[in-house]
């Protein structure tokens, strides 16, 4: 019974990928499209294309700095505060940001930061400005407001990878380089980031990979002349010219190879910054500790504010009657905007949660049926294996998911729930996984041994004592396979063709509009809609487990 | 209750897809064909006010058994898509798309594609209340419809302009460029190809041309020499743009808020009410005004056609029918619901149904059809195509 399930596991991870990807391949090169059939014209159409080169750059451009600067700005945080008590507020001000969907985050952002947004109408009102100054903020052309974004919307989920990472670190590393007269920052650099590093790695490309790749948060905060590389397939793969599929497929798999380019070059690149880093481990150089320190708090202070004021703003536009530049709230309040998107907002959101719940509870079975083979017969998932729970993080959505596009087709219809399901799973188990695999293990095995002795068998040990006591993780598994089934934009849309509502699909719908009041409605929903069960998972157990201080922890 | 639902999932699985032709002039077994239907409606979902009217559609097709569910979508060619994608699968009479709210370039191509049920929207029994002699609602973008797609709002372009800021507003395409060279920064369109964007081109090449009924042929060898004023044209006004033409709006209800938000004065509209009701949502300045251009502005009509493959073609056909209606038509013009022109002839309506229409307050921004002018014809469909990619390559794609 449980044997082939990590077999079954990499089965559904690896399958829609791989067949995803032969569903593009084909049509890049003319085949399973009307036409001439093969042929190298879709390359040629791509190649030809005059934004390419900087489509890529900036996807290129973007990815990269983003992954830069979260990753710098996480190392800073925990280098200049891990162990104190402003960490602890920082850590509990960043990780509901986790939860907020990219759309939602991006939406409010932009508000925020545009010309005519909240953050300029500070000195518009001060300098008596009646209309905006024309600046290119919002969508410029190297993207950089689109990896502004991109950091906010990353450090958070870097912050609570690493703080996993660090939790194996030997804590005697940091005192003795201390004690060696290293500085906070500079010793926590040295002696523990590489360890903690090594072990973040694969979700450092992922956030790479996305950055690179993103649909939803491009289309929103990136350039528009011409857009990332990714944001101009999907528009080919929408274009009425039905001919310019086939260059949308040629398109996905130029974006495929970039991005396993830039991967190869990360790589090369963590090789030259470690043995740059062995020297300056070496060379007793320490750093400026004070404003490293103040960088750290600074950033990581900036970067939540900038998403929570973000959601404020949504909220504040979703309650707003008439609201005109420079006014710094609207001239009056109204309900009229939830009582007209409300209802159909509620109804979609139930939707939402149908599939997030349904898409969580196959991966909690899959991940728990996993960790306990891998308990009962020593089914170790290796590092390899570890590669495959990321490939459909690393490989990006525009080259696969085309190519899945086809089966509904051929299915027929009825088939969108399963599609879009299936395709949900794909990408919730990977995260499922790595927020349980860890305590999961870490549950002390001298319990069951107590528990044999005494008569139970395997299943009663994992149904009645293992997972009891693992409550807490498990709930905040769920919670976090919610919110990434919640965030999910191109699976939804192209798996369940278009059929198939959900608080994602409908918000960038919306932002294609421009009714900032909607926005604001299906925003927040949004927002709610992943946050909410992140309150149950801390609330839950704090009440199950109120008179049993031991288990508060999981 | 086992046995129940093996039945039941025998039925299901026995059932054939409606593949049962109904003859659509033979419009009672239509209606009981549609008994029970259920259409999928593939519209663009990024207007409020379309997606509010498509909901009370959907009320009014319950009644008559037919369940209307909006597919709500970023882009039109979404659907033609998902239709190719069928046909190229083999689904032919199990389609996912039922109705689509389609334009000029998606229409024809997929009718050359053959990707379209019909002819069928002549026999429509409201049909007969539609104002085929004055408006453009039996061609698309020069392209015949022969009965392949049935209209359902009139459209004609107008600029919005807010009066308060902008008491004298242009009145031709070199007005216009007069207008963007004294305040930079202060105009701006939707991003070609966006349909909306792609109209201001044709509107552009249209107003400069002397004699534009060369546009009513498909696009020949003298094409540059056609356009060579147009580009010249928009050479000149890439730089006075928003944001130097660094940046455009996505769309064109991002336009009206850029002019909500003070960023720019004028924006281009393909909705004669679309003002008055962005007004009455508080998504225009209540001085927002509208105004055309002295040699006349594009109009043209707003269509629905029924995909080849549709599982539920007759429910799609009740749907439009109800869409025609004098009830569905009057509330599609009032500017507190969408403010979009009625298809329908005056002179056909019943003498209530006239007064309804004549008793409409259009709102504070809507120009009487007097005002409005002669509409001008829409160019044949090639010349968007070939606009728009040029469009892209010269200003679309940073140099």
């Amino acid at each position: 019974m449980l044997r082939p399930l990590p077999l079954l596991t990499a089965l559904v991870l690896a399958g829609p990928v791989l067949l995803g990807l032969a569903g593009t391949l084909l049509p890049a090169f003319g085949l399973g499209l009307p036409g001439p059939g093969a042929s190298l014209a879709p390359w040629r159409d791509v190649l030809d294309w005059p934004g390419l080169p900087r489509a890529l750059a900036v996807s290129v451009l973007s990815g990269v700095l983003s992954t830069l600067g979260a990753l710098g700005v996480a190392a800073l945080i925990f280098a200049g505060w891990h162990g104190t008590r402003t960490f602890g507020w920082l850590e509990r001000l960043l990780s509901p940001l986790l939860a907020v969907p990219h759309a939602a985050a991006a939406l409010g952002l932009a508000f925020l930061i545009a010309p005519s947004g909240w953050l300029m109408r500070l000195p518009a009102l001060a300098l008596g400005w009646d209309v905006p100054p024309d600046l290119l903020i919002l969508q410029d052309r190297w993207g950089l407001s689109l990896t502004a974004g991109l950091i906010a919307k990353e450090l958070p989920f870097l912050v609570l990878m690493m703080l996993a990472a660090q939790a194996q670190i030997p804590p005697g590393r940091l005192r003795v380089a201390r004690s060696l007269g290293a500085g906070r920052v500079a010793g926590w650099l040295k002696a523990v980031f590489p360890g903690v590093y090594a072990q973040v790695r694969l979700p450092v490309l992922v956030v790479l990979v996305y950055g690179m790749t993103n649909v939803d948060v491009a289309v929103i905060l990136g350039p528009n002349t011409p857009p990332t590389l990714s944001v101009q397939v999907t528009r080919w793969m929408l274009d009425p010219d039905l001919g310019l599929r086939a260059t949308a497929a040629a398109g996905a798999l130029v974006q495929l190879v970039a991005t396993l380019s830039v991967l190869a070059a990360w790589r090369a690149g963590e090789r030259l910054v470690a043995r740059v880093g062995r020297r300056w481990v070496w060379s007793g150089r320490g750093l400026p500790e004070a404003p490293a320190r103040a960088a750290g708090f600074g950033l990581g202070l900036l970067s939540a504010l900038a998403v929570l004021l973000g959601m404020a703003a949504l909220a504040v536009w979703s309650v707003a009657a008439r609201w005109r530049f420079p006014a710094l709230a609207p001239e009056g309040l109204t309900a009229r905007s939830w009582a007209r998107f409300g209802p159909e907002m509620l109804a979609t959101a139930g939707d939402t949660m149908v599939i997030a719940l349904t898409a969580t509870g196959v991966s909690l079975l899959l991940v728990i049926g996993c960790l306990e083979a891998e308990h009962r017969f020593g089914l170790t998932v290796g590092q390899r294996a570890l590669w495959l729970l990321y490939l459909p993080l690393l490989v990006p959505q525009v080259a696969f998911l085309p190519g899945l596009q086809l089966i509904p087709a051929l299915a027929g219809t009825g088939w969108e729930w399963a599609m879009v399901l299936t395709g949900h799973v794909v990408f919730v188990l990977p995260y499922v996984f790595l927020s349980l695999s860890g305590p999961f293990r870490a549950w002390d095995g001298r319990l069951a041994r107590v528990a044999a002795g005494l008569g139970a068998g395997p299943d009663r040990v994992l149904w009645r004592l293992r997972l009891p006591m693992l409550a807490a993780p498990l709930l905040v598994a769920a919670a976090v396979g919610i919110a990434v089934s919640v965030g999910q934009y191109l699976p939804t849309l192209l798996l369940g063709g278009g059929r198939i509502d959900t608080l994602a699909t409908e918000a960038v719908a919306l932002a294609a509009g421009g009714d900032r009041r909607a926005i604001g409605v299906w925003g927040l929903g949004q927002g709610a809609a992943a946050l909410l069960p992140f309150a149950f998972a801390l609330a839950l157990p704090a009440i199950w487990f109120r008179d049993r201080r031991g288990m508060r922890h999981g | 209750m086992t046995r129940q639902l093996l039945t039941a999932a025998l039925t299901a699985a026995l059932a054939l897809p409606a593949a049962a032709q109904t003859d659509p002039s033979d419009w009672d077994a239509v209606t009981a064909a549609a008994d029970g239907q259920t259409v999928y409606w593939h519209a663009w979902g990024g207007s409020t006010t379309t997606n509010d009217f498509i909901a009370w559609v959907g009320e009014q097709a319950a009644a008559q058994g037919v369940t209307l569910e909006h597919v709500k979508l970023s882009d039109t060619a979404d659907a033609v898509g998902a239709v190719l994608a069928e046909k190229q699968a083999g689904n032919d009479d199990d389609g996912s798309v039922d109705l689509i709210w389609i334009n000029g370039a998606n229409f024809a191509a997929m009718k050359e594609a053959e990707l379209l049920f019909g002819p069928w929207a002549e026999d429509l029994p409201n049909w007969s209340l539609v104002d085929v002699e004055g408006k453009t609602v039996t061609t698309d973008f020069t392209v015949p419809t022969e009965g392949y797609e049935s209209p359902w709002a009139m459209a004609q372009v107008v600029f919005i302009y807010d009066s308060a800021r902008l008491p004298d507003p242009p009145d031709s395409a070199q007005e216009i460029l007069n207008f963007a060279t004294q305040n930079p920064g202060r105009f701006t369109f939707p991003q070609p190809p966006d349909f909306l964007g792609t109209t201001f081109l044709k509107q552009m090449l249209i107003d400069l041309l002397a004699d534009p009924s060369v546009l009513q042929e498909p696009v020949g060898a003298d094409y540059e020499i056609v356009t060579a004023p147009f580009w010249a044209f928009m050479d000149a006004l890439t730089p006075t743009l928003w944001r130097q033409g660094r940046a455009y709006p996505q769309t064109g209800p991002r336009q009206l808020q850029l002019m909500n938000d003070g960023e720019i004065d004028l924006a281009i509209s393909f909705s004669p009410g679309e003002a008055s009701t962005a007004i009455a949502n508080y998504e225009l300045p209540e001085t927002a005004r509208t105004t055309v251009l002295t040699k006349g502005t594009l109009g043209n009509a707003s269509f629905l056609a029924i995909p080849y493959n549709s599982a539920a073609k007759e429910g799609a056909m009740v749907v439009a029918n109800i869409i025609l209606s004098p009830a569905a038509q009057l509330r599609a013009q009032d500017p507190d619901v969408l403010g979009y022109g009625t298809v329908l002839a005056m002179d056909k309506l019943s003498e209530e149904g006239r007064a309804a229409f004549a008793a409409l307050d259009l709102g504070p921004a809507t120009l009487s059809p007097a005002e409005l002018g002669q509409a001008q014809p829409e160019p044949h469909p090639s010349w968007a195509e070939r606009l728009a990619a040029d469009w892209v390559a010269r200003y679309g794609v940073a140099q």
